[in-house]
């Protein structure tokens, strides 16, 4: 970096991401990375890899990674050939000192997503299965691929929040691709000078402000912020972090995470413009005289400036939705479950013999069998001792305890013509019902749309709070794009059957559709799209109910849930007793 | 002596790190600290439910109390760290015995890791020495680790139901029994269990909250000031623990006098019939089933007061317990949107007054 000019672009802050990844990745934790599959991400895997030490680990965790897997346990094969219990180091011990890749992330179950965070809290798995009790090192960095197609789609933000990285490469095509000063030499020697590198006092303060200001709440940001901090100023050789080095994580790891733009100071933001560009590099000469920590506030001040520089225009857009529905990707994915009866919650074991479905499970089988071994080997089948005798009577199989979970899905008309009738009695309605699923333990979800468009406004949780907060956020007013929201819902349902989980949608609406699927107004072809998404939803087969919110039964209400194969209810004459009994009926198909 | 009696010894957990964050160095979350403190004082006061938002210190603090808790004495070779003081409740081997030697151990928090399975928690046959020797021992699990301590469970909304429920048994009843693989053993097994989760990731079963002894909600600290310190604070303990933790030692040694002495006293505190009935009146007025809401409010409030060197729990005790002895304890009405935290804290100043 010494003599090459600082490289700059989307993809040298990748790469620069990627070297202080390098440098560090227990301290920094690792990187989400939004990119679709393809050659750019692999550049950049590469890039990383080629940045490590050589020989270090690199793990891939695939979706279908067990917990068993991922923590470790018994060794079946070493066990019986050693005839004594053998562990099995799992992916993350394994990756102890490298990386592990997270593919899909935005798909993995809590559980996996779980023992990541405690093994990046705790540097070390803790392994408590199967009869054994091992700790084992796991100094890793992980980077999670997020192939979300969606905002809705990220990754869990318990893992994010531990990663210092949020890297979207989307964007970036093959000629974005450029040659980067940072090779694998200046990475190590930026490791070895890492332990002796201080941040000044004024750094982390301004570290700490710029959080704030940019509304990134959880305070482990602002921590990887030092760190990241930390490793720049190693990497361009100084003893102390710099004005460009606390910027440099401010680009990295907090803006990604912002919730809100800074507020502009009233005399500063207009005296102190941005000189033109994006980045907010200090000129060349100057890091000298900034290594001498000026005043904090000052500090904090020219920090927040340069993370207002560094929002680029479209993230403007981004960040309000987030900002609405609070911290991203922040959903209640714990209930997702296998919709098959033989992946059910374990549910103990049970003497049986394997076969017809049931899976044997090794360790119960083999606990069982192991206090026979004296006995057996002194019978008529000693020939080769040493080796552990399994007779048909150890066998055991586990027990699942299969629920298979429902998802209400409330798709709430919050148009003008439903908000004058009757919008806040459909809220009153929806209420009622989220009553009765958190009785039953059952997820929702809500789908609201108005003006142009739908929009999932709370993805599938089990937050009775975050329901109520979100519907009583609910503005009203609009044409109604009835089409786009029996659309979006029917989207969400798939997704939600191929989760595992039993969708159930809820439509209150007035049947008075005026926006057509592609946003634009009239009343006729509203209508035929609507029905025509309604068609779908029934092909698709899922269970439904509709609730007529207009003040008299419509027969455009009621053509529409013939359509989709709904039940049908006029909410005048539905008291809140015959509303849940009615969605009871509808999750009960 | 029978095979089954002699159960596998094994090497406490570990501490994972050599110097852990001290506790007194934790900025902030007072009410958390408190009633950790007050667990430790009377381990009878129920569990602790630590609810909050992901990053805010929670497993750290639990971790940390095992760094400031005054070592105990427990008979030399008994599995279960038995107290020689005692004459009932204990383990089948140390029963017997008058006169047991004994030595000073640390007080044990064992950390229950994720995707641990049930052998490991109420203990199973000993794998390996049936495996090798072909002996039938009983292999004690982490229940039995935890015995005379505390057992904490991060994320406790992700564990497997049939785990929590066990667990809560257990906690309830002080004893552990196993009936598996043809072993019948029972053993002591009195922890406080501390659980902590995010709500926002899956709620609680109600049944569960309640038989949690306190309920804290803690979160984000915003202001700046606060969160430079704990920032600052985190990050001199990652550059240099040893030293950091030696420069908090003597705060650390003066909360573990705290804790000796409020033991000592604990005892002797005494509790009026006004405040039994102010408690009782709290309840009422809170409408919380049953009597578990009040004896949890009377004895978190007379552990505070032994902690503080009162001589009898008073009404700014009650006051100041109300909130984390009941607030989980609320008849949930799905439509009310004022938080429980709320509720207590108008009923506190309704009955107790200001």
């Amino acid at each position: 970096m010494s003599q090459s000019p600082a490289p700059s672009g989307p993809w040298a802050e990748a790469g620069l991401a990627a070297a202080l990844l390098a440098i560090d990745p227990p301290g920094t934790g690792g990187a989400v990375l939004r990119a679709p599959h393809g050659p750019v991400r692999d550049h950049w895997l590469a890039l990383l890899r080629g940045l490590l030490p050589e020989g270090s680990p690199w793990r891939r965790i695939p979706v279908h990674a067990t917990e068993a897997r991922l923590i470790g346990g018994l060794d079946l094969a070493a066990t019986l050939r050693a005839g004594r219990p053998v562990a099995e180091a799992g992916l993350l011990a394994e990756s102890h000192g490298g990386i592990a890749v997270l593919a899909m992330a935005e798909r993995h179950g809590a559980t996996t997503i779980g023992c990541l965070a405690a093994a990046l809290d705790r540097h070390e798995v803790v392994l408590e299965r199967d009869g054994l009790a091992r700790r084992l090192p796991a100094r890793l960095g992980v980077v999670a691929l997020d192939e979300g197609a969606t905002p809705e789609e990220a990754v869990a933000a318990a893992l994010s929040d531990r990663l210092a990285f949020v890297l979207d490469l989307t964007a970036l095509g093959m000629r974005d691709i450029h040659p980067l000063p940072w090779d694998a030499a200046a990475v190590a020697a930026a490791r070895t000078r890492l332990p002796h590198t201080a941040l000044p006092a004024a750094g982390l303060q301004a570290l700490c402000a710029v959080a704030l200001e940019l509304g990134v709440m959880p305070v482990r940001a602002s921590l990887l912020a030092a760190r990241v901090a930390r490793a720049a100023a190693a990497l361009a050789g100084r003893d102390a972090a710099a004005d460009e080095d606390v910027a440099t994580a401010v680009r990295l790891v907090l803006v990604p995470r912002a919730t809100r733009l800074p507020v502009p100071e009233t005399d500063e933001a207009p005296a102190q413009p941005e000189p033109d560009d994006s980045l907010p590099q200090t000129p060349p000469d100057e890091p000298r005289e900034e290594g001498v920590p000026r005043d904090d506030e000052a500090m904090a001040e020219r920090m927040i400036a340069a993370a207002r520089a560094a929002i680029p225009d479209g993230l403007l857009a981004l960040l309000q939705p987030a900002a609405r529905r609070g911290p991203r990707g922040e959903r209640g994915r714990a209930g997702a479950r296998q919709a098959s009866p033989r992946h059910g919650r374990p549910a103990g074991t049970r003497a049986a013999a394997p076969g017809g479905g049931a899976r044997l499970n090794v360790v119960e089988t083999l606990r069982a069998a192991a206090p026979w071994q004296r006995l057996r080997w002194q019978g008529a089948m000693a020939a080769r001792p040493g080796r552990v005798q399994v007779r048909p009577e150890d066998f055991r199989v586990t027990r699942f305890q299969d629920r298979r979970e429902t998802t209400t899905v409330f798709v709430v008309d919050a148009s003008g013509s439903s908000a004058l009738h009757r919008l806040a009695e459909a809220k009153g309605a929806v209420e009622l019902l989220l009553a009765d699923c958190y009785v039953r333990r059952d997820q929702v979800a809500l789908v609201a749309f108005r003006g142009r468009s739908a929009e999932l406004l709370l993805p599938p949780t089990r937050s009775l709070v975050r329901a109520r907060r979100s519907l009583a956020g609910l503005p009203g007013g609009g044409g109604t794009p009835l089409a786009a929201g029996i659309d979006a819902a029917g989207q969400l349902a798939t997704q939600l059957q191929r989760r595992g989980s039993t969708p159930v949608l809820v439509l209150l609406t007035d049947g008075k559709a005026n926006v057509a699927a592609d946003g634009a107004p009239g009343r006729e072809q509203a209508r035929s799209d609507a029905l025509a998404a309604a068609r779908q939803v029934r092909a698709a087969g899922f269970a439904a109910l509709l609730l007529d919110t207009s003040p008299q039964p419509q027969a455009a209400a009621r053509e529409l849930a013939e359509a989709m194969g709904a039940r049908y209810l006029a909410l005048p004459h539905a008291d809140a007793a015959a509303v849940s009994s009615a969605v009871k009926a509808a999750q009960a198909l | 002596m029978t095979a089954r009696s002699t159960p596998t010894r094994r090497p406490a957990a570990s501490r994972s790190a050599p110097f852990p964050f001290p506790f007194s160095a934790i900025v902030g979350q007072d009410e958390l600290k408190l009633a950790l403190l007050i667990a430790a004082v009377d381990p009878t006061v129920g569990g602790v439910l630590v609810l909050g938002d992901r990053g805010t210190g929670k497993s750290t603090a639990v971790r940390a109390l095992a760094a400031l808790l005054p070592r105990m004495r427990a008979v030399t070779g008994c599995p279960y760290r038995c107290d020689p003081a005692r004459t009932a409740g204990l383990c089948e081997a140390c029963a017997p015995d008058a006169a047991p030697r004994s030595a000073l151990v640390d007080v044990p928090v064992v950390d229950l890791p994720l995707g641990a399975t049930e052998d490991r928690v109420v203990g199973a046959l000993d794998l390996e020495r049936a495996l090798s020797q072909g002996v039938k021992a009983f292999d004690p699990g982490l229940l039995a680790q935890a015995h005379r301590g505390f057992l904490y469970i991060d994320e406790v909304n992700l564990l497997e139901d049939h785990l929590v429920d066990l667990l809560l048994d257990v906690a309830a009843s002080g004893e552990n029994v196993v009936e598996r693989e043809g072993l019948s053993v029972r053993h002591p097994a009195r922890f406080v269990l501390v659980g902590s989760g995010n709500p926002e990731e899956g709620e609680l079963r109600p049944q569960l909250l309640d038989r949690f002894g306190l309920c804290l909600e803690i979160r984000t600290p915003t202001e700046l000031a606060v969160r430079i310190e704990v920032v600052k604070r985190r990050d001199a303990y990652e550059h240099d623990p040893e030293a950091f933790v030696a420069a908090w030692r003597r705060q650390d040694e003066r909360l573990r006098r705290q804790i000796v002495a409020g033991r000592e006293r604990l005892a002797a505190v005494t509790v009026s019939d006004a405040m039994l009935e102010q408690a009782a009146r709290l309840c009422m007025a809170l409408g919380t089933d049953g009597l578990r809401g009040e004896l949890t409010l009377m004895r978190t409030s007379r552990a505070l007061a032994a902690l503080e060197g009162a001589g009898a729990v008073e009404t700014g005790h009650l006051r100041r317990m109300a909130a984390a002895s009941l607030r989980h304890r609320l008849r949930r009405n799905p439509l009310d949107d004022t938080g429980s935290t709320t509720r207590v804290e108008r009923a506190v100043a309704e009955v107790l007054g200001e």
